[in-house]
């Protein structure tokens, strides 16, 4: 049985390094998680991102959600915004998506073209 | 939606449009009366009468992307099909609870699913607002309160990755426990 003991050693362990990303402001991933995006899979696509950025230690990026974003066909969706740079709205997601989001899009800031909601509205 | 921790993260997502800052879920198997009971509780803006009347009619929401609003009426769908039902109680400007009782052992019953995950990702997702969660089966039970976290972790945020990791075992510990080690 965890105790909330070992919170109080979690808490010890990423103080430093909350301390350091007060100053900074990373990436942002916003998930849609109305009854669409529900329905469709949005909570394993959110914690398939909190996962990747867990082991990928990316402690500057934000990850939340939105209600509805009105393309509920296209559902699940998300959103990632750079600082600085243009939203990017990913549709259809799998987790597999994700992690390919995470590794090319926030850590080496290429945007995955082919999953956004451009290039799959062309597609259909 | 595939089981009942979809249909309570659904739930929950519309106490967090009416601005609730605290929302507490209880989850009570009664295993002796046959009896599943499912119960939210926010203090969000609440509705009149009128709202709450159309609450539960799919072709009323308060959104503007779009004209339906399924949450509520799917969620009764499943609690009248188990031989069960659903009360909604409001006061504007105060809150707003969901009492839902149906049979536990129903064959049209959904699962539990994966009820870690969605407390999991509601405090990830909305770090300002407290939760409570209870889960009660027969007289074992287990509580969450983000209030009691807070108040070990300090100034750290509590969507803090490892945080949220510890909520999420600590959840699944907790619902084991109380099931007598078989989930």
């Amino acid at each position: 049985m965890k105790t909330l003991k070992e919170l109080e050693e979690i808490r010890q362990r990423t103080l430093e390094s909350v301390n350091l990303r007060k100053d900074r402001t990373g990436a942002r991933v916003v998930v849609g998680m109305a009854t669409c995006g529900i329905a469709a899979g949005a909570r394993p696509i959110l914690m398939t991102f909190l996962e990747e950025i867990k082991n990928r230690s990316l402690n500057d990026v934000t990850v939340t959600q939105t209600g509805c974003i009105g393309v509920c066909r296209l559902e699940p969706m998300v959103e990632v915004y750079l600082p600085g740079k243009d939203k990017v709205t990913y549709v259809k997601m799998t987790p597999e998506k994700v992690k390919r989001i995470v590794a090319e899009h926030l850590v080496n800031n290429q945007v995955v073209q082919e999953f956004t909601i451009g290039a799959t509205e062309k597609n259909d | 939606m595939q089981d009942l921790s979809l249909h309570i993260l659904d739930l929950i997502q519309n106490s967090i449009a009416a601005d609730a800052s605290h929302i507490e879920l209880t989850i009570y198997e009664d295993k002796d009366k046959n009896w599943l009971i499912v119960d939210i509780e926010d203090n969000g803006k609440g509705m009149d009468e009128t709202a709450m009347r159309r609450a539960t009619d799919p072709f009323y929401t308060t959104r503007s992307t779009r004209k339906v609003g399924l949450g509520l009426p799917l969620f009764t769908a499943m609690a009248q099909r188990c031989g069960g039902d659903v009360v909604l109680e409001s006061i504007k400007g105060k809150g707003t609870r969901i009492k839902s009782g149906f049979q536990l052992n129903h064959i049209d019953r959904p699962p539990f699913g994966n009820l870690e995950d969605t407390i999991t990702t509601l405090i990830l997702c909305n770090p300002k607002i407290e939760f409570v969660y209870i889960h009660k089966v027969n007289n074992d039970e287990f509580k969450l309160d983000t209030r009691d976290i807070r108040q070990v972790i300090g100034d750290i945020p509590i969507e803090h990755p490892e945080i949220i990791n510890w909520i999420k075992s600590y959840i699944k510990d907790g619902l084991k426990e109380i099931n007598g080690g078989v989930q």
